[in-house]
């Protein structure tokens, strides 16, 4: 068992590398002088040539990447322009406001889109399977940023059920102390229900907007994968056996029926992660993504890359936790494969 | 395919003319485009801004007075454009590696592939929004990004299919008959992986629709005041939550009616061309 | 006055609806097994034998509608049960064991806790003793070191392992009859013989009896008491296996013996049966469906549905029987 999660793991190093050499190739290798892009649009030649000592990037390329590797080991990402700060710890104060999202809109995407799939593919023809179907051509139409601007125009404006969109919470509320960097955790922690409520409401339309988004991949791979297994010769044992039909469902049919749904939630990651810029510029969401989006705007380019060298370790590492879940999962996986 | 089975499938899913009719209207209106526009697109006029959908102004107008019909309707040929290049250059330039990758296999292969997995190591929007940062903030540079994050869904397809066709008999017999990797691939191989890749290519052109419009909505690429869905519904964005919800409500519905049409038209083409592949 | 037969199938007859029309895939069928008896039912794929298990243990496709007849299991009426009543009686009183064993079985649970699923459902048996018992069945299958492999998936164990355990499953329970579909089709010779010894041994000791389905006639001769054969959804000849292989009297089941091989048959001497199973949506089939294949079809073949006695020892359902031939 241990190998297998070792040759995993391994499996992900050359991932790794490969979105490092992607990230530096973005930042060096392209047309244009990154030294401008560092120093800032109003540089002057002179100090556009300090930073381009400073930076090394007169040196030869292969060079530079041993350089840009070393640093990136060291946590040196660059600094920001505008902020001054460090960009690889501006990067890791937002990440847990970006992470609370997309984990929270996918534990809700997945409660919604996993009975639906479940129940269409129990029910064929029925209301359920029609709605699972429509919802699943409408799923893939949706553009993330509209969706988002629709809710809180009907939920905020119209109705007055939703807090207004503008961050993590309201204004009145301070932040509970840090012990994960989730607020919903953190405030029930820390035993401050209001806190906890505050949150949870501020969520509410950003993670419905980011499930919207996914329902639809779900909730087919759920629907589809759950008809193959309950047409599969093991099923038809099991009710030949008189197993009660909970049993049958859960026990033979959805336990086998999740695997192939399992490994859909890391394209699923991607899309979530790629969303959530703009989901976090819709609703003002002081995550990794409106910081990268606030730098890019500001001509500052170094969060930028920061922020999308994070994203591609992030996804490599959500994938592989995806993929060794699924190798605990399923006792047919073996070393070879 | 013949016109049977092209009944037969629309019979089956009366959607999917509807999805037809809806792309061949939106090709009309971007090929029209400014022709039939009832007001120039970039007029500004502020005594007549933000004004509710009326006679005058079917969509009404925005910020700075413009009609937001007219706009919509011109935005039209950019948005189409834009996926369109996008979406036969990755098709041409991914069709190409993966033939090359499935036919030919061994190193090729495993370098083509290895291409692939790096850029789908990424959530592709980060990495699109990282090129058009790194490369320049143009549209051209959108189509670019477009492109490279598109190619891995390509290079899968294509390689797939070669990888099927690889040791089928007519491949054999024109390998023996001394032809070169580059003409099998050309002559014999691509017409026959034509049919499959080509249904994905509508499914492909609303995903990159999608793409673009959300690329524009977070600044990149598209200028104001260049007239552009995406670039619209960032326009509106702030006067939605204060009740002025045309703005940006306009061309996110004709956006999201595109990008269905695409999607439905896709599922067409798949119902006829490869029946196997229906969920 | 014979006993009551365990099972009694009575003139069923079964239909599916489909988008291309209906099947009529069963025609007044009529069968019995008595208590302990190892039954032989053979035909053709297609000639719906499976359809007919399934349609007994109330596990038939959606689409399928019982249009007549009547079923009874141990005197309880098949066809008026509820699915719960079924359910009680599959894998308690009646169980089922099906081709292609390694499918047929959960891949991702350990076959030890498989077994114990049916224990846990229909034997009261304390959850401390559960893991013995599930263990004990797998000794009584002749599976080796059972204790080992319990706690195994079936992707680790071989075809014939599977089908050990498939049957250990379906006997764990102890039921009265066994439904054996096809259960050595896909295995190789050697194994095909140990697993059918294996089920007539068990069959055997716990005076258990068997519907056991197949294609092969050579099998059925070989291990059944009586043998039932069917064409395209219809009973045509039931008797004891000597009698039915000395002489049958159904034109079809004459050629089905004269086209399977046999240890001593002459290759040339193999005949095939001219024509297929007729389409079983059409509206205009002939009442015994085999006339359109047979030489010896008359009119009243095609207009009047031939009867069989079920209770006979050597029933025949046709107008123009073999005549019994004298030892050749």
């Amino acid at each position: 068992m241990l190998r297998l999660v070792a040759k995993r793991i391994l499996a992900a190093l050359p991932n790794l590398f490969g979105v490092v050499v992607i990230t530096f190739a973005l930042t060096r290798a392209l047309p244009g002088d990154p030294a401008a892009y560092f120093a800032g649009g109003a540089a002057t030649p002179e100090a556009v040539d300090e930073v381009r000592r400073a930076l090394g990037l007169d040196r030869p390329l292969p060079e530079q990447f041993l350089r840009y590797v070393a640093d990136l080991a060291r946590g040196d990402f660059g600094v920001s322009l505008t902020t001054g700060q460090p960009v690889a710890r501006e990067i890791l104060t937002r990440l847990p406001a970006s992470l609370e999202l997309v984990l929270a809109a996918l534990l809700l995407a997945c409660s919604i889109a996993i009975p639906l799939g479940v129940l269409a593919a129990t029910r064929p023809g029925s209301w359920v399977d029609h709605l699972c179907r429509a919802l699943v051509t409408l799923g893939v139409s949706l553009p993330v940023f509209f969706t988002g601007l629709l809710l809180a125009y009907v939920f905020y404006f119209l109705l007055g059920w939703a807090p207004s969109p503008i961050g993590r919470l309201d204004p009145v509320f301070s932040p509970p102390p840090t012990v994960t960097g989730f607020y919903l955790v953190d405030s029930l922690l820390a035993r401050d229900l209001g806190l906890f409520r505050s949150s949870l409401a501020q969520m509410v339309l950003p993670m419905a907007t980011m499930a919207l988004f996914v329902l639809a991949p779900i909730a087919r791979m759920t629907r589809a994968s759950m008809l193959a297994v309950l047409s599969s010769d093991f099923v038809r044992s099991a009710r030949a056996a008189g197993l009660a039909p909970h049993t049958v469902l859960v026990t033979y049919a959805l336990r086998n029926a999740l695997l192939p749904v399992l490994t859909t939630l890391g394209m699923v990651f991607g899309f979530m992660l790629g969303s959530s810029v703009i989901v976090e510029k819709v609703f003002a969401w002081p995550g990794v993504g409106a910081y990268a989006l606030d730098a890019l705007q500001a001509s500052d380019y170094a969060p930028v890359q920061g922020f999308v060298l994070a994203m591609g370790v992030l996804f490599v590492l959500l994938n592989l936790i995806v993929d060794l879940a699924y190798t605990l999962a399923d006792p047919r996986v073996s070393i070879d494969a | 395919m013949n016109l049977r089975t092209v009944r037969h499938v629309l019979a089956d899913n009366p959607l999917s003319a509807v999805g037809a009719a809806l792309v061949l209207l939106l090709v009309v209106v971007a090929i029209a485009g400014p022709s039939i526009a009832p007001y120039d697109p970039l007029a500004t006029n502020a005594a007549a801004a933000l004004q509710p959908p009326s006679a005058a102004h079917w969509f009404g107008t925005d910020s700075l007075g413009r009609d937001i019909f007219s706009r919509v309707l011109v935005a039209t040929r950019l948005d189409l454009a834009i996926a369109l290049s996008a979406v036969v250059v990755s098709y041409t330039v991914g069709v190409a590696l993966g033939l090359a990758a499935g036919y030919r296999g061994g190193l090729t292969d495993r370098i083509v592939m290895r291409l692939a997995d790096t850029i789908m190591a990424f959530p592709l929007f980060v990495l699109a929004m990282g090129i058009v940062a790194a490369l320049g903030n143009t549209v051209a540079n959108i189509v670019l990004a477009t492109v490279v994050i598109n190619l891995p869904f390509y290079i899968r397809l294509a390689r797939a299919e070669a990888n099927v066709r690889r040791n089928a008999t007519y491949i054999e017999a024109a390998r023996l008959a001394g032809n070169t990797d580059l003409r099998i691939m050309a002559v014999h191989l691509f017409p026959n992986v034509l049919p499959p890749t080509m249904v994905q290519v509508s499914l492909n052109m609303g995903w990159a629709i999608l793409n673009a419009a959300g690329l524009s909505f977070i600044g990149l690429g598209v200028r104001p005041p260049t007239p552009e869905w995406g670039i619209m519904v960032a326009e509106g964005a702030t006067y939605i939550i204060s009740g002025e919800w045309w703005i940006a409500l306009f061309p996110g519905a004709v956006l999201m009616l595109a990008v269905f049409a695409f999607n439905l038209l896709g599922d067409a083409l798949r119902d006829i061309f490869d029946p196997r592949r229906r969920i | 006055m014979t006993p009551l037969p365990l099972l009694e199938i009575d003139r069923l007859s079964l239909e599916f609806r489909t988008r291309d029309g209906v099947v009529h895939a069963l025609r007044e069928v009529s069968l019995r097994v008595e208590r302990g008896e190892i039954v032989g039912l053979v035909g053709e794929s297609g000639s719906g034998k499976s359809v007919l298990s399934y349609a007994l243990l109330g596990i038939s496709d959606r689409a399928a509608r019982i249009t007549g007849g009547a079923a009874r299991f141990g005197g309880m009426d098949l066809l008026a049960a509820t699915p719960a009543e079924l359910a009680d009686l599959r894998g308690r009183e009646v169980s089922m064991i099906f081709q292609s064993p390694r499918t047929a079985l959960n891949p991702i649970r350990a076959v030890g806790h498989q077994i114990e699923d049916v224990l846990r459902r229909h034997a009261a048996v304390r959850s401390g003793d559960l893991r013995d018992r599930a263990v004990q069945a797998l000794r009584e299958v002749a599976i080796a070191d059972p204790e080992r492999r319990y706690a195994g998936y079936p992707f680790e164990l071989s075809g014939g392992m599977c089908q050990r355990v498939m049957i250990a499953l379906a006997l764990a329970c102890r039921p009265a009859l066994l439904i054996a579909d096809e259960p050595t089709t896909g295995l190789d010779v050697t194994t095909q013989a140990a697993v059918m010894d294996l089920i007539v041994q068990l069959a055997r000791e716990r005076q258990m009896a068997t519907l056991f389905i197949t294609h092969d006639l050579g099998l059925a001769a070989d291990y059944c008491d009586r043998i039932v054969v069917m064409h395209a959804g219809q009973v045509v000849e039931s008797a004891p296996a000597a009698q039915l292989f000395a002489s049958p009297r159904h034109p079809y089941a004459a050629r089905l013996l004269a086209s399977t091989p046999r240890e001593d048959t002459v290759l040339d001497a193999l005949a095939p049966i001219a024509g297929s199973l007729p389409d079983l949506r059409r509206a205009d089939l002939p009442a015994c469906r085999f006339a359109e294949r047979c030489e010896r079809a008359s009119t009243r073949c095609r207009s009047e549905a031939p009867p069989l006695d079920a209770e006979a020892e050597h029933a025949v359902a046709c107008w123009h029987p073999l005549v019994e031939m004298a030892d050749a």
